[in-house]
């Protein structure tokens, strides 16, 4: 792996939410590789590469916390819409902030804390000067000095993620006493495929000393 | 309208005295708390609310300046405009095929809200003008100590119907609940993408309406239920480049928080009983460390 990136992420609150509870939102027990790809784009990302998630280290227990918030609710119907552009007017289309209140809860995660390892290809994008040592030069010298293009979030924007990155031969931080035992997680996100229609794909992860080995992204069984 | 060059993360602090901040739906509107730590709690979109609601005052109907999240806003009018502005019709769900169009759109919304050009938006209502991610990222705020809730029980000299007159014979007075916190020193963090304001325009004159939003949004939202609150301290780091020069963690814990020497160490009451330092010293080259309040 003379091309992959060690990196450190954390903070108090995350939220990977389960596809299946999306309205009341639950999150998964730790960091799907969709969202660890994420941190890694607000960092650094071109098109001319794409990151593969190989490995995820949790460090911490999994602890969940329940918050519910006042959301906004509703979508109106395109019809009423075109109807309402026909007549020239927008009489009808009405639809209050305060009084399209959704009172939605979310099952969130306290205080994570883990290591993504990861490391990129060239895609078809990449012109003539893009180099893998270039892009690893970026991404490394980025995450070594905090810079990023947004601030990395654990799942949704209201939970940064603070990130420092683990330099090559350094050593990595040991999993909470609890997670040493196997542990399977069931089958969770792997990412979303945008070639094929925004197809979710899923793997079955377990966690083994906190270690979670996520297959290569050509070989996830997609199902539907 | 040209967008900031700059990152920022934002230290925020306010108070409140006899108040409850922000409900927990969760809990019969309890002040929020933090069941593992009994720290009070207030979310991202509770200050995010107040903020919106200042910059409705402030700029009243003022062009570019229109908030598209607001009480009494009617969404998908807002996204009408926006389409009668480029003139595309509408299609549902789906954004425009064309994507100078869909640019566009989204773009006519930066420019006439500030909140979708601050905040971002989702605008795939019905009437779809595409998905905005916007600059300013802000986190829950957290007590500094624990909070303690108190239930105040109050009396009404009225009663609201007939039937309850009745059954009182007369003596028509009913009971309320009130819930406040004594005393709370809450702290937040916030955090300004300059790329993500490439996007929107996020400018250097929204970001000063931002920080005036930060420094008197509590003086516009007097309530029987908030007691008093009041912002107490604004502290904004500035890195030289877009992408930043130092890691935001490193940034926040230069901020410190303690009680002041003296101070009533088991129950603060209020500001003084705190001390806010900036350990400059801990502050990598590179940032600016700005004190607005």
């Amino acid at each position: 792996m003379g091309f992959g990136v060690r990196v450190k992420v954390w903070g108090e609150r995350a939220c990977f939410t389960r596809p299946e509870m999306k309205s009341e939102r639950v999150s998964y027990d730790v960091i799907t590789p969709s969202a660890a790809r994420g941190i890694l784009e607000a960092i650094h990302w071109k098109p001319a590469i794409r990151w593969h998630i190989d490995r995820i280290r949790v460090l911490k227990p999994i602890r969940f916390e329940s918050i519910r918030r006042n959301e906004v609710g509703s979508k109106i119907s395109p019809a009423n819409v075109s109807r309402a552009m026909k007549a020239g007017s927008t009489a009808g289309l009405t639809n209050y902030v305060d009084q399209d209140r959704q009172q939605r809860a979310a099952m969130v995660l306290r205080d994570v804390a883990y290591v993504i390892e990861a490391h990129f290809e060239l895609t078809p994008k990449a012109g003539a000067d893009d180099s893998v040592g270039k892009h690893l030069d970026i991404f490394n010298r980025r995450a070594r000095k905090g810079q990023c293009f947004h601030m990395p979030c654990l799942g949704v924007r209201e939970f940064p993620a603070a990130f420092a990155l683990i330099e090559e031969g350094e050593s990595l931080p040991a999993p909470h006493e609890s997670l040493l035992a196997e542990r399977d997680l069931g089958w969770m996100l792997h990412d979303i495929d945008f070639a094929q229609g925004m197809a979710p794909r899923f793997f079955r992860a377990r966690m083994a000393q906190g270690v979670i080995e996520v297959p290569p992204w050509r070989g996830v069984e997609s199902r539907p | 309208m040209t967008a900031i060059t700059h990152r920022y993360e934002f230290v925020y602090l306010f108070d409140i005295t006899n108040g409850n901040p922000n409900g927990d739906p969760d809990a019969g509107n309890l002040p929020r708390l933090d069941p593992e730590t009994n720290r009070g709690l207030v979310t991202d979109v509770c200050l995010k609310r107040k903020i919106r609601n200042f910059v409705a005052l402030d700029k009243e109907d003022a062009a570019g300046y229109a908030i598209y999240m607001q009480e009494k806003a009617v969404l998908n009018n807002q996204h009408l405009k926006a389409y009668e502005a480029v003139g595309i019709e509408p299609v549902d769900k789906k954004l425009p095929k064309e994507e100078a169009k869909a640019r566009e759109i989204t773009a006519w919304m930066c420019a006439n809200f500030f909140d979708v050009r601050s905040f971002g938006a989702v605008m795939t209502t019905g009437v779809n003008a595409g998905q905005v991610r916007g600059p300013v990222q802000m986190a829950f705020a957290t007590s500094i100590d624990p909070v303690v809730p108190l239930e105040v029980s109050i009396t009404r000299m009225a009663v609201t119907t007939e039937k309850e007159a009745e059954a009182q014979s007369g003596d028509n007075r009913t009971m309320g609940r009130k819930h406040i916190i004594p005393y709370g020193l809450y702290r937040a963090h916030g955090y300004i993408s300059a790329r993500l304001a490439e996007r929107t325009g996020f400018s250097n004159e929204d970001l000063e309406l931002l920080w005036r939003a930060l420094a008197n949004m509590f003086e516009h939202d007097r309530s029987a239920a908030r007691g008093e609150m009041a912002a107490r301290k604004l502290i904004v780091f500035e890195h030289e480049s877009a992408m930043g020069n130092a890691p935001a963690h490193v940034l926040f814990d230069a901020v410190k928080v303690e009680r002041a020497p003296g101070a009533d160490a088991a129950s603060p009451r209020r500001y003084e009983d705190y001390r806010v330092r900036v350990d400059t010293a801990a502050v990598p080259a590179g940032v600016t460390v700005r004190e607005l309040m």
